[in-house]
């Protein structure tokens, strides 16, 4: 198919077509439906920024964008996202030039290890748009009032998101100072 | 995991017919769930049907008032949705109250209804589980059952059932649509959807083979102040330790049901309307509690005195 490439696995018995856009670029794969998101974007297209944590959907590292919304790609077949349009942290930004939320992670020394990173950073950005959406968390003290983009909004937002090196404080601080609040 | 065959179903129709032509077919919705148990080796379905892409994600008003939410709508949406926020808001905190923002954007309506329990026996394949491997035996009796029912138990189980938006369900007196394998439609009340484990706690509702829910209808509102509380073991994504669906009227439990204390989520009408002082007592009676599980009829207690106090 013209314009897209396949990552050049050997085909696997019971293999099915797929073809997903990712950061932009489509691809046309021959995976084995039992594939997680996760493993089709790091396995299959060597795009390894998105990471393998618990694998059970309750640490966040594995967090990518589709169309849009950010989900847990452990817990997702990538057969399930036919035509669906992915954005991982490869997309985000380049070392030279960084997204600003990537630059906030850094001024803030939002990170130790690093692992949890990306998914962090994914799920940020689409908080900060969940919160301008109008939707609402736990948090939220009136149901019927746009949330406000404040730091207990963020951090009950970002719960799905673990970070075994405790980050958490700077993390919020970076998510804020992207977000446009006072830290 | 185990290998399985995978198809994408275009209609409601097509997919129960797909799921009743293949024993050992299930269909995948979310997913959230269901994945977690394949790679555990709990669930090992030979066949997996797609439903994510038939419709059903629509909230439309109903011609009685109230609200019809289409199973494959997203528990995010269904917690903003305008009118569920305004009318129906025990449901919404309900939902906010469970997992996280990024299984929230993938857990569908139906599908949180069958999510299985998280009793760790039941993850745990080398222990003996009536409802993963019926008449092996409950490793929770007798075991760590901290997180455990204190109501409507059996000798066979012990088990929760983990939802929050279910409890919420229970409280505004939903009703389940279904379709069966052979296209026709019935409803369930809520009520009657979950069962209590008795002898047979690897049933968990009382949908019949290859049915699949199609939707979730909600009763016209119920008026007064709309409160979920929810106990837990940190402040936001975790499982309830309890937690309370509460609709309160001039200082009355109005609409009470009870989350993280039953096999199902625990209404108790004798004590919707009763003298506040005595919600607590009716709701508390027949509660047969483990050591290990004790605090929750203190902490169901307390909460229902704290539910109270919010609307007053």
């Amino acid at each position: 198919m013209p314009g897209t490439e396949d990552a050049g696995l050997p085909e696997a018995p019971g293999a099915v077509p797929l073809s997903l856009c990712v950061n932009g670029k489509p691809w046309v794969l021959q995976i084995d439906p039992r594939t997680s998101l996760l493993d089709a974007l790091r396995e299959h297209l060597h795009l390894t920024g998105t990471k393998k944590g618990c694998d059970h959907g309750q640490c966040g590292a594995c967090t990518v964008l589709v169309n849009g919304r950010r989900i847990n790609s452990c817990l997702s077949l990538a057969v399930m996202h036919e035509g669906d349009e992915i954005s991982t942290i490869e997309g985000l930004g380049s070392p030279e030039a960084l997204h600003p939320m990537q630059q906030a992670f850094i001024d803030h020394d939002g990170f130790q290890c690093g692992y949890c990173t990306p998914g962090q950073i994914l799920s940020a950005l689409a908080v900060i748009e969940e919160i301008k959406a109008g939707i609402p968390s736990h948090v939220t003290a009136d149901l019927n009032a746009p949330p406000p983009l404040s730091a207990s909004e963020i951090r009950e937002r970002m719960s799905g998101n673990l970070c075994r090196c405790a980050a958490y404080p700077n993390i919020i601080a970076a998510i804020q100072d992207v977000s446009g609040i006072p830290s | 995991m185990k290998s399985f065959t995978y198809e994408r179903a275009n209609t409601a129709a097509e997919a129960v017919a797909a799921v009743a032509a293949m024993p050992g077919a299930k269909f995948i919705a979310g997913g959230t769930n269901l994945l977690d148990l394949m790679k555990l080796g709990i669930e090992a379905p030979v066949h997996l049907v797609d439903i994510n892409r038939l419709g059903l994600d629509a909230i439309e008003p109903t011609e009685a008032g109230g609200l019809r939410i289409g199973a494959m709508v997203r528990n995010t949406d269904l917690a903003a949705d305008a009118r569920v926020r305004r009318d129906y808001a025990v449901l919404s905190r309900a939902l906010l109250a469970g997992a996280s923002g990024q299984l929230r954007n993938k857990a569908t309506t139906g599908g949180n209804l069958l999510q299985r329990t998280r009793c760790a026996y039941f993850y745990n394949t080398d222990m003996p589980c009536n409802k993963r491997s019926p008449g092996s035996g409950c490793a929770a009796v007798g075991g760590l059952s901290h997180n455990h029912a204190v109501m409507g138990v059996s000798d066979a189980c012990i088990a929760t059932h983990p939802s929050d938006m279910a409890v919420a369900l229970r409280a505004l007196d939903a009703t389940v649509e279904v379709i069966s394998a052979k296209g026709s439609m019935r409803m369930i009340p809520i009520a009657d959807f979950h069962r209590l484990p008795g002898d047979t706690p690897h049933l968990e509702t009382n949908l019949q083979a290859n049915e699949m829910v199609t939707a979730v209808i909600l009763p016209r509102p119920v008026g007064g102040t709309h409160i979920y509380r929810k106990v837990r073991e940190r402040a936001s994504y975790a499982f309830a330790n309890i937690a309370v669906a509460m609709i309160v009227r001039e200082g009355k439990a109005a609409r009470l049901a009870l989350g993280g204390v039953a096999h199902k989520p625990w209404r108790v009408e004798a004590a919707e309307d009763a003298p506040a002082e005595g919600i607590a007592d009716i709701v508390l009676a027949g509660a047969r509690p483990t050591a290990d599980n004790a605090y929750k009829l203190d902490l169901t207690r307390r909460t229902i005195a704290a539910c109270l106090g919010d609307a007053s």
